[in-house]
């Protein structure tokens, strides 16, 4: 994997290697006509696509420092795009979300118009600028453009909060994989998890991360594109669902109204199991003031810029052009995804709660619906739930309890798939939380080696010596992550976004403005990055505790607060002392051009 | 004033364009989605409901590889484009 021939010829090597996935999945459909049992496809599909990403990173191992940080800067744009797509795709984006969307509908929505809208100040504002500069971290970048160690570390502290939370929760969604599909507990489960990611970036790094994440798009894709469709095909709601559900969205409108959004008392609730929900909010129509709709949607949007593993797969690509062309292919294939996760929320509730389909139970008697094979499946595993709350045999629709996981892992299996295509989604959310924890794993450990390490600590270390503290870092930050996911503290959507309020409290500022802003210095920027993070900080704390927040911001949204903090403090401190020197302005000339050397050449 | 300054000039004009198509799309047209949401929009969706599927995720694509040509232009125009062999 490391001539330029191996470039030219990747569509070839990802075209096979997607007709070999395909040819896997007939195979396993073959199999399960032939009596292979449920748990043993579930193992296949698990084990086989792992294996293949462990084969990609052993093939990528290198020993160059411009391989490792950024995959020798010659990544294709499309390819980046699809790597992209699967380092920002979490396990949250592949098992979470139509499940959010199933349960809170418009308000939960602005999480798909904030992580697609991010893009476009990813592309306009900072991506290929920063890709000029030439760094090999983001705190590289910020580092150089305000000079001193402190800026630079203090962007480290930044970077490491943000990622830090991020990737437990992509360890623990491996986790809840394995252990589903391997039939294992889950404090294994989540070391099984480990030992697979760091497979894939230990030996090569950026490189290695570059060619699996390529490898897990194609696998998480197919994974969750063919169900959409044939359920959609099988219920004859169309066979392309996403132009051709309009009666679907309105008929759930209108059964909704049919039914009512009866409350549940306290007291019945507190019998549901934990982590389980009904629907008590309207599909698809508005139901969140604009306020907290926009303001859900701009932390996001914001969050997605400031996130440090999706602005170092920027630094992969050939070139300024490149890198901004690359911010579009990765948005087009995010698109693919997010465009599906509202149709798979409306297949999957539509086939639940209309009495007319087979499928449905609401209306059912509750002996029946407990009878169902697929009901006692996801019961016994903790993920749906039924209680008969007025007594009246039947099942009402403020009686019936899902977990967010089950839209998107039991509704095949609800539709009447075959098992083949559950244990395919399995192998698309182990890749989609797999690809998210690489990258999130790797930027931290390469803040750490490159820039508090090597440019902090011994500047004078040699290549072999770096990469050797590059991946004892990885192997650390990968083991305190699993532990502390082990612990099972926080749901994993939640500290997803909360990942993101961190990073744009701290760091989208310092970054946007010292492209765009000359007159910003150090003390300014010290002054962002550290008041920024300490003000979202002390939010989330006081909200958390009981605190009434004020202008509608919430523990979800503590990032306006914070960046808000963050650029006041930035600007008013800078203006107070001096400007920075002339060979800083001059720097940032150049990075506003594309052509000409980068920055810091080749390091 | 100097070719850079004007390049850089045309540019910042650029991405004002930019960001204000990306407030419409992901801010401005949500000030009014209860109201949108009452009519008929693409497929036969409510037009806020298909906004928060589709129609804003595919703007966004759009206006970020039509972005990215106008940037291009800019560059060529004032001579910094990258040469072809990096």
């Amino acid at each position: 994997m490391k001539s330029t021939n191996f470039i030219d010829n990747l569509p070839r090597v990802y075209g096979i290697y997607t007709g070999g996935f395909i040819g896997f999945i007939i195979i396993m459909a073959i199999a399960e006509q032939m009596g292979m049992s449920a748990k043993a496809i579930g193992i296949a599909f698990v084990a086989f696509t792992v294996f293949i990403y462990a084969l990609i990173g052993w093939l990528s191992r290198t020993a160059q420092a411009d391989a490792y940080y950024v995959a020798g800067r010659q990544v294709p744009t499309v390819f980046n795009g699809m790597a992209t797509a699967a380092d920002w795709m979490s396990g949250a984006s592949f098992v979470a979300m139509a499940g959010g969307i199933y349960f809170k509908g418009y308000g939960y929505m602005a999480l798909l118009v904030g992580w697609t809208g991010g893009y476009v100040l990813v592309a306009s504002l900072l991506a290929p600028y920063l890709r000029k500069f030439g760094c090999y971290t983001v705190p590289d970048f910020i580092g150089t453009r305000y000079g001193g160690n402190l800026a630079r570390f203090s962007a480290v502290v930044v970077l490491t909060v943000a990622s830090f939370t991020y990737v437990t929760a992509q360890i623990n969604a491996t986790g809840t994989i394995a252990s589903v599909a391997l039939d294992i507990p889950f404090q294994y489960a989540v070391y099984i998890g480990l030992i697979s990611i760091l497979l894939c970036s230990m030996l090569g790094g950026m490189r290695g991360v570059t060619w699996t994440q390529v490898a897990q798009y194609i696998v998480l894709i197919i994974a969750y594109l063919l169900p959409v469709f044939w359920i959609s095909n099988k219920m004859g709601a169309g066979f392309f669902p996403h132009f051709m559900l309009a009666d679907e969205v309105a008929r759930i409108g209108e059964l909704e109204s049919q039914f009512g959004f009866v409350k549940n008392s306290a007291a019945d609730l507190a019998t549901v199991p934990k982590g389980l929900a009904g629907i008590t909010k309207a599909h698809s129509a508005v139901n969140a003031t604009p306020w907290a709709f926009i303001s859900l949607a701009l932390a996001m949007m914001m969050g997605t810029a400031s996130l440090p593993h999706v602005m170092m797969r920027y630094f992969t690509t050939p070139s300024v052009k490149a890198a901004r062309k690359s911010v579009g292919w990765s948005l087009f294939f995010i698109f693919l995804l997010y465009s599906s996760a509202p149709m798979l929320a409306t297949l999957s509730k539509l086939s639940l709660i209309d009495p007319t389909l087979s499928t449905g139970i609401i209306g059912k008697s509750v002996s029946e619906v407990q009878a169902i094979d697929w009901y006692q499946n996801w019961n016994s595993a903790n993920l749906m739930f039924i209680s008969d709350f007025n007594g009246n045999g039947t099942v009402e629709l403020n009686e019936f309890f899902m977990g967010g996981k089950a839209v998107v892992l039991a509704t095949p299996e609800i539709a009447g798939l075959p098992y083949v295509i559950s244990g395919l989604v399995a192998a698309g959310g182990m890749a989609a939380a797999m690809s998210t924890a690489d990258g999130l794993i790797l930027a931290i450990a390469n803040a750490i080696s490159h820039d508090v390490y090597y440019k902090i600590i011994d500047p004078k270390a040699e290549t072999a010596k770096r990469l050797v503290v590059a991946r004892v870092l990885l192997v650390v930050i990968g083991f305190a992550g699993a532990t502390i996911a082990a612990m099972e503290i926080q749901g994993i959507l939640g500290s997803v976004i909360w990942a993101f309020d961190f990073a744009m409290s701290g760091l989208f500022f310092p970054l946007v403005l010292g492209v765009w802003w000359k007159r910003a210095n150090r003390q300014g920027a010290i002054a962002g990055m550290l008041g920024g993070l300490a003000a979202g900080t002390w939010y989330l704390v006081w909200v958390r505790t009981g605190g009434s927040g004020f202008l509608g911001i919430t523990q979800l949204t503590f990032g306006i607060f914070g960046s808000a903090v963050s650029l006041v403090a930035m600007v008013v401190v800078s203006l107070m002392t001096q400007e920075p020197d002339k060979a800083t302005q001059k720097m940032v000339d150049e990075v506003r051009v594309p052509s000409g050397k980068t920055i810091l050449g080749k390091q | 004033m100097s070719n850079q300054e004007k390049h850089w000039e045309k540019s910042r004009g650029l991405l004002m364009i930019t960001l204000a198509i990306w407030f419409v799309f992901s801010i401005g047209i949500f000030l009014f989605g209860a109201e949108m949401n009452e009519v008929t929009g693409p497929f036969g969706y409510p037009w806020t409901y298909w906004f928060t599927c589709q129609g804003s995720l595919g703007a966004f694509v759009i206006l970020i590889f039509w972005f990215a040509n106008r940037q291009e232009k800019i560059d060529e125009e004032f001579g910094f484009s990258e040469r072809e062999d990096e």
